[in-house]
């Protein structure tokens, strides 16, 4: 099994990637450091271009890092040469956004490639393809060809096939982005229950905050080239920094305010006040607006709110109106009992 | 049409699969690997070696660019090196072989384009060696492709076969152009045409049937 739970598998030091073009170069990525720890899952999320992909790549060599270091389960990636990157792809499982699956193999055969590769196949590992196959919910399609799959079935052989080398690492390259939304559960539970039952480190990319909150331990905000903000989900999720993990964040924990009232909202001014909410713990499930009521005497409508669990903790937003001028005593009655407060501004 | 004419006809439907079936096979065994290279030794590429690659494209663009007519014509000294002779079926597979060859290269660099490339990522991921990668992924993966470019070559060969009566190929061609036209014999003419359409169409359907069988690339299966 894995190491203590505190270690890196992977690490990142100071790492940089140019891409050379005409009038000087472009840096996908710009003195990236970051701990991946063993046995846990860390989610990369970013908008397209932050340079996530290009991180991802490096881990396996698919890329090479133009200054920095990237060690991976103790080696260094960075200074391989080719027969030492490819005995340690055989440690790193990857599964893709677009499956990448042979067409003119079946499910079997797919999953049998990496054995191929590393010239092991043969009875012995027939036996573990067909348990892989199994694992993943195919037994039943194992002589099928992936024209014949769905698309979550297709992700589901991929990741069979990332793990039949038996790795030790698996990186996930956006694996629910082509997927609709049940499926994309559905997938992301498999890829918990490998985390738990293999121990397989997971480093993800992702541009949905969904998956991070759903089966991410960890996670790392990027934007153009950076890690802008990093640590644990519940963390990030509870208390974020910067605007751009805000922005990931609005949508996915009922921060989304109703367009009637978006529309019509000011920073200053003197109409009612729209104030966020943010429940993190126990506070979460508190009777906090009843007693806004009881206790205070300020009247507080909901407008948007939910109860959500992060990495296995209760997690919650509101979103209310209240008159303006009981705001300061709202505030500091919520903040007496842990909670966090956010004016987002007034209806003018 | 005489009757003492049917194995005349008979022969110069073996000369001509003979010449096709002879040059196809060694144009494959050529044109196979020089279409592998080509399709993965660009700057950057699987094998990248773009100098190389740029001079084996323009060699196969020249052979590609001579009219067949003038190859067989031309090279008589070098069909003689090989061959041992410049006359006969024998020698005729000589620029019939130098024809296909590149036409071959050119589909097989084609088919093997079109693989995906996320396909090749992922067989880098596992840890494949070039020569893996090649030989597990872009070939199956292309074979299809290949197969009905392979399809194209021979009946552009059965084509291409009619013309080295030049060169005392024989064949069917040569056998349509002695008797039918020269000695004006139209029922010789007719039976050389009509065998040639069946031989192009049987080449054709085996080819799809073939590529149909290996391509699994749509949901075709029905009723699984």
């Amino acid at each position: 099994m894995n190491s203590a739970p505190s270690q890196a598998a992977i690490t990142f030091r100071e790492v940089s990637k140019t891409w050379p073009q005409r009038g000087g170069a472009v840096a996908a990525l710009d003195r990236v450091s970051l701990d991946v720890q063993a046995g846990g899952i860390t989610g990369v999320i970013g908008r397209s271009g932050a340079g996530k992909s290009t991180l991802l790549r490096l881990v396996n060599g698919l890329e090479r890092a133009s200054a920095g270091r990237v060690e991976v389960l103790g080696r260094d990636v960075t200074a391989a040469s080719g027969r030492e990157l490819r005995a340690l792809r055989r440690d790193v499982g990857m599964i893709f956004q677009h499956f990448n699956l042979l067409a003119n193999r079946t499910v079997r055969g797919n999953v049998a490639l990496p054995l191929e590769i590393a010239g092991v196949a043969g009875p012995e590992t027939d036996r573990r393809v067909g348990r892989l196959i199994d694992l993943v919910g195919l037994g039943a399609l194992a002589d099928r060809y992936p024209a014949q799959l769905s698309g979550g079935q297709k992700q589901r052989v991929g990741i069979a096939r990332a793990l039949a080398t038996e790795p030790k690492v698996l990186l996930s390259d956006e694996a629910t982005s082509a997927l609709d939304p049940e499926t994309t559960q559905a997938v992301l539970a498999l890829l918990r229950d490998i985390n738990r039952e293999l121990g397989l480190t997971i480093l993800l990319i992702t541009h949905e905050m969904a998956v991070v909150r759903d089966i991410c331990h960890h996670v790392a905000v990027m934007e153009a080239g950076r890690i802008v903000e990093t640590g644990e989900t519940y963390d990030i999720f509870a208390n974020p920094q910067d605007p751009v993990t805000r922005s990931f964040l609005s949508g996915v924990t009922g921060t989304v305010l109703p367009g009637f009232i978006a529309r019509r909202i000011t920073p200053d001014g003197t109409g009612p006040a729209i104030l966020r909410i943010t429940f993190a713990g126990d506070s979460a499930t508190h009777p906090v607006l009843s007693r806004l009521g009881a206790e205070l005497g300020i009247d507080a409508s909901i407008l948007g709110g939910a109860i959500e669990e992060i990495d296995g903790r209760p997690f919650g937003n509101l979103t209310v109106q209240m008159p303006a001028e009981a705001l300061p005593r709202a505030q500091a009655y919520l903040h007496a009992h842990d909670l966090r407060t956010e004016v987002l501004g007034h209806v003018g | 049409m005489s009757a003492n004419l049917i194995p005349i006809l008979w022969e110069a439907t073996l000369q001509t699969i003979y010449m096709v079936v002879v040059s196809g096979l060694i144009g494959t065994v050529l044109g196979l690997p020089l279409g592998v290279f080509l399709a993965t030794s660009k700057r950057g590429e699987l094998l990248s070696a773009p100098a190389v690659n740029a001079a084996l494209g323009l060699v196969v663009n020249a052979l590609r660019s001579i009219p067949f007519i003038i190859l067989v014509v031309a090279i008589i000294p070098f069909t003689r090196m090989i061959a041992g002779t410049s006359i006969g079926t024998t020698a005729a597979i000589v620029p019939l072989t130098l024809a296909a060859a590149p036409f071959i290269a050119r589909i097989v660099e084609t088919a093997i384009r079109e693989v995906d490339g996320g396909l090749i990522e992922a067989a880098r991921a596992m840890g494949a060696t070039p020569g893996q990668i090649i030989s597990k992924v872009l070939l199956p993966e292309a074979l299809p492709g290949i197969v009905l470019g392979l399809t194209l070559a021979i009946v552009s060969l059965i084509g291409y076969s009619a013309m080295v009566g030049a060169v005392g190929g024989e064949g069917l061609g040569d056998l349509g152009i002695r008797y039918g036209y020269q000695r004006f014999m139209p029922d010789v003419m007719l039976a050389v045409v009509v065998i040639l359409i069946v031989l192009v169409q049987a080449v054709q359907s085996l080819g799809e049937w073939i590529a149909r069988r290996l391509d699994h690339r749509a949901a075709k299966d029905r009723g699984l």
